[in-house]
């Protein structure tokens, strides 16, 4: 069983904290992806998992060992990069059995093994050839071959996918979900793409600044954000921020700061009466029409046929997208009056952006 | 052979030749003749007798003047041919010269001396190449020994020093470490200091370990050299660190990885630094002169040396040895100037 788990682990380098104490704790089998912004420490907290780079403070566990002292080597682990970092000087079937010939693997048992990764992955032509004679998609299935054939407990992807273009990066997203599902790892893959981390992950953990900002499943976190940076991190297009003060005499009624008022639920949120809130709504959950209480002038209309997105300015300025179903006949410059789905809202302290959904 | 030629003749001018074609192959033939003028020079001369090297003016080929085979003298005589008197045109051997005046025979009439005055007489002489010079050499000195002795410190050294520096540009390239930088900076400081400077130590050194008059005595002193080491480093610091930790998460050992990973990668200036050490160690003259005192340690270069007395000097075996000497080295640099070319644009260039 390879759970993996991190107990305040944290990194600095000097007095520059990268990693603030994070604690993770992720099952055997399970798929966990780390997203967040360029700079959120996703890519060096997976180098601390690996042992590439040491941990100044908390545990790292895997399975039932703490492996803080233990070198990378030793893990049991394999880690695919993201600019593949192949052996260039080797041929894939050195590639691929260079870390099994490491553990002296005999002979016989290095061949059937690459015979057998290398036609999982359909790479079992290309054997003979030198990386540089690859394309990109093919690299990348080397890369992951050299993973696989060395059957680690758990497998680290470090932005496998940033250097395909979008065609291959949907395919190969496919066949490493895939592989999952036929390997029964526990695989932790690292991503700066929201979308990559909705479609194949298990579990979400979304990072800034070194922070853990949520930990769960990924419509869990589409669903309940925790806080106003996952709120408008995951979910494409992003969701829409309105601020102003939930009403000193109603709470169920929200002044916002173009002046104009909006109906709160009166249940699921603990606002407060004069509380600043900010009211997040996804563009699909906004309702265009002629009445509503909230005026938006559009700006620019992406039409794409089944969908359109409407994208304005309400009258202090914030931006809004609005997603319509199928086509629209407004035009730009034209005002219209918006209305949130009450049900679909969410609700955040302005100051402290934490939601105030009651749990 | 052909796309040789069109490149060698290729022009500017369609029909005629433009101006510039006349400055650039000027200026190429200039080049080239200062380039290889001396070493034609040297390789014509080292072909010429004593006497022809001795000769002035100079002559560009080595000439010998021709001899005679006359009945009734024991060694052949030298041949000239008559230019004045009663003789003129007839070709002559002469017995003996002397006080302005030569005593000569007629090839067919050997019984009859002639005395005739010697600035009558003009040599008979035709190209002829001096292989004895080079013959000499195995007969009369110890060439090979000479030469295995070069080769020796050239190989050895060569090796060593490849080793000891990738070692040394993999850790400062490689590692995070205290003090990486202060190391850094110190093997780029000797660079600074002139191996003059640190001769009277280092053979103190030398002579204190017991290397004096030993081949090892000039192997060991070379085998770090800071150009080598920043060389190297230069080069590796461009071997994506990915490549590395893919090793790592590979169970491979560090040093595992330098043998398998950045050794194969850094082939392009490890062969640079190895011609560049082979010509470094092959023409190196002052270390060896001080630390080997023993002829049978002798490398070529200080066989060399040996010729040239205080008083005298050995012109044919000097000039032939040289060009022996010149070979080896010259052979490297043809076979592999190209790697030096596009290894050295790849390492110091970045």
């Amino acid at each position: 069983m390879a759970r993996v788990e991190l107990k305040n682990v944290k990194k600095s380098y000097g007095v520059a904290e990268v990693i603030k104490g994070i604690d993770l704790d992720i099952a055997h089998g399970e798929f966990c992806v780390f997203v967040g912004p360029s700079g959120c420490g996703k890519s060096t907290l997976l180098r601390m998992i690996s042992g590439l780079e040491p941990i100044t403070g908390g545990d790292i566990r895997i399975g039932d060992e703490v492996v803080n002292r233990v070198p990378a080597a030793d893990r049991g682990l394999a880690m695919v990069f993201q600019s593949y970092a192949l052996y260039p000087h080797m041929s894939v079937r050195q590639n691929l059995s260079f870390g099994l010939e490491n553990i002296n693997t005999p002979r016989a048992e290095i061949e059937r093994k690459v015979g057998e990764v290398a036609k999982m992955l359909q790479i079992d032509m290309l054997l003979d050839r030198r990386p540089k004679d690859l394309s990109g998609g093919q690299r990348q299935r080397v890369a992951i071959g050299r993973a696989v054939v060395r059957e680690p407990k758990v497998f680290l992807f470090d932005e496998p996918l940033s250097n395909l273009d979008a065609e291959l990066r949907v395919e190969m997203r496919g066949e490493i979900v895939a592989l999952h599902r036929r390997l029964q790892n526990s695989m932790i893959y690292v991503t700066h793409d929201q979308v990559e981390a909705m479609t194949m992950a298990d579990k979400i953990a979304v990072l800034r600044l070194g922070r853990l900002e949520q930990f769960g499943r990924p419509l869990d976190l589409y669903n309940r954000p925790d806080n106003l940076f996952v709120a408008g991190f995951i979910g494409s297009p992003k969701m829409n921020f309105i601020r102003g003060r939930v009403s000193g005499s109603d709470r169920t009624v929200m002044e916002l700061e173009t002046g104009e008022r909006l109906t709160l639920p009166e249940t699921g949120f603990a606002q407060q009466p004069g509380e600043a809130v900010t009211l997040g709504i996804r563009p699909n959950q906004l309702r265009a029409g002629e009445d509503g209480p909230i005026t938006l002038e559009v700006a620019t209309i992406e039409q794409l046929g089944g969908d359109s997105y409407l994208y304005g300015k309400l009258r202090n300025g914030t931006g809004i997208t609005l997603h319509l179903a199928g086509q629209t006949s407004v035009r730009i410059g034209e005002v219209i009056a918006i209305t949130p789905e009450i049900e679909a809202v969410h609700l955040f302290d302005s100051e402290t952006e934490r939601s105030l959904r009651l749990a | 052979m052909s796309r040789l030629w069109s490149f060698l003749t290729a022009t500017r001018g369609r029909d005629r030749l433009h101006w510039t074609d006349w400055v650039s192959y000027g200026y190429l033939i200039f080049g080239v003749l200062l380039m290889f003028g001396p070493v034609v020079w040297l390789v014509l001369s080292s072909f010429k007798s004593p006497n022809e090297l001795d000769r002035f003016p100079p002559r560009f080929l080595p000439y010998a003047q021709e001899t005679l085979e006359i009945e009734g003298f024991d060694s052949p005589l030298l041949a000239f041919i008559v230019t004045e008197g009663e003789l003129t045109g007839e070709v002559v051997g002469q017995t003996r010269r002397a006080a302005g005046r030569a005593e000569v025979v007629l090839p067919a009439d050997p019984e009859t001396r002639i005395r005739i005055p010697a600035d009558t007489l003009a040599p008979i002489e035709d190209v002829a190449f001096a292989t004895e010079n080079y013959t000499s050499l195995f007969e009369r000195f110890n060439f090979l020994q000479f030469f295995w002795n070069s080769t020796f410190i050239t190989v050895m050294a060569t090796a060593l020093m490849l080793l000891v520096n990738s070692m040394a540009a993999f850790v400062l390239s490689k590692y995070e470490f205290r003090g990486r930088t202060a190391v850094l900076l110190l093997v780029i400081g000797t660079l600074m200091i002139p191996q003059t400077v640190v001769l009277v130590p280092l053979f103190l050194i030398v002579t204190e370990m017991g290397m004096f008059n030993s081949l090892w005595g000039v192997i060991i002193p070379g085998a770090a050299t800071p150009t080598g080491v920043f060389l190297l480093r230069q080069y590796m610091i461009t071997i994506p660190d990915e490549i590395l930790d893919a090793a790592r998460m590979d169970k491979a050992s560090e040093w595992k990885i330098f043998w398998r990973i950045i050794v194969p990668l850094s082939a392009p200036a490890i062969a640079v630094l190895a011609i560049l050490a082979i010509m470094w160690r092959w023409n190196d003259f002052l270390w060896p002169l001080i630390v080997l005192t023993r002829t049978e340690n002798f490398t070529l270069q200080l066989a060399l040396n040996s010729f040239q007395g205080e008083l005298q000097t050995d012109w044919p075996s000097l000039l032939a040895m040289t060009v022996l000497t010149l070979l080896p080295i010259a052979c490297v640099f043809m076979f592999l100037q190209k790697y030096i070319a596009t290894g050295i644009a790849s390492t110091g260039g970045k």
